[in-house]
């Protein structure tokens, strides 16, 4: 599999993303600074989390409007899959390449913790190594993770399984509306979440619950 | 030179975490008859030119690619 991380200055995840995917799939991720516009012929883009430009204006606002932000948007048009973790799905959704928004955390606090969440769709490119309804640990470290889509919205991302993670048996961290922890969008090729995966792929971290994600996309890439 | 302001508020319906905050601190300093506080953002701009109907079009393009996520925010324009 060969895949690519965005950088852009603000990001601080993703060296831990570069390590997951190279242990993952054996092979380092190809770097993308944020003025490039144009991407490497790759199977997997990630954006990673951080704070993106100091979560300036609106956490991912800016990141979103960066040059090769577009060049992203249209790989993802192609049917290229894209993850965007934590400040990486706030961009996605800046971006319009995701329905919704993040917003601040219902309890006002940054949360730097572990929950439980449960594989809400298994059939994606994404999760198709998780069993249905999957109970997994992942830990999540965000001050703006609260998500809100517009009664419509919800409606349509709930009716169409694009709700792909939730947070389960009440460890919503943040106050996300129905437990919203990640979706995927319509063609299901790009996904955004606020854990981090890729922080729980091999024993030293203490699970492993992170790397069927990783191994999902892998399948279909090989 | 055109000088405009921007402001940008939560929709309603949208929760305002902040806004409930500024509100429960206001009535711990003994404010009384706070309805409810919801908080938002200004914006300052200054414009080159003198074409007000130019800048309102360009504002209001700003507001929809950046100032705003229109998902979740209103805006409104006003040039002085």
């Amino acid at each position: 599999m060969k895949s690519a991380v965005i950088q852009l200055p603000g990001l601080n995840r993703d060296r831990d993303m570069i390590a997951a995917l190279t242990k993952i799939s054996g092979k380092a991720p190809i770097k993308v600074w944020q003025t490039d516009t144009e991407l490497p012929e790759v199977d997997l883009i990630v954006l990673p989390g951080g704070f993106s430009y100091g979560d300036y204006l609106r956490c991912g606002a800016i990141a979103a409007r960066m040059p090769v932000m577009r060049a992203v948007a249209e790989r993802a048009a192609k049917g290229v899959l894209v993850i965007g973790v934590c400040n990486g799905f706030q961009i996605l959704l800046e971006a319009g390449l995701l329905p919704g928004a993040l917003m601040r955390n219902a309890s006002l606090k940054f949360v730097c913790r572990e929950v439980k969440l449960q594989v809400a769709n298994a059939n994606t490119a994404f999760t198709r190594a998780y069993a249905p309804g999957q109970i997994i640990r992942c830990p999540v470290a965000h001050h703006d993770g609260n998500f809100f889509a517009d009664p419509e919205t919800l409606a349509r991302i709930e009716g169409d399984g694009q709700v792909v993670f939730r947070y389960a048996e009440g460890t919503n961290p943040n106050g996300s509306i129905n437990d919203i922890a990640g979706i995927v969008n319509q063609a299901g090729n790009v996904l955004g979440l606020m854990p981090h995966p890729e922080n729980l792929i091999e024993a030293a971290h203490g699970g492993i619950d992170g790397r069927a994600l990783f191994e999902s996309v892998l399948g279909r890439a090989a | 030179m055109i000088k405009a302001r921007v402001i940008v508020t939560l929709k309603n319906g949208v929760l305002d975490p902040q806004g409930k905050a500024i509100e429960g601190a206001l009535r711990g300093l003994s404010f009384s008859g706070i309805g409810s506080v919801r908080q938002g953002k200004v914006f300052d701009l200054e414009l080159d030119g003198s074409d007000k109907a130019k800048a309102e079009t360009d504002l209001k393009e700003m507001c929809e690619r950046l100032l705003a996520n229109t998902v979740i925010e209103n805006y409104s324009i006003s040039i002085t």
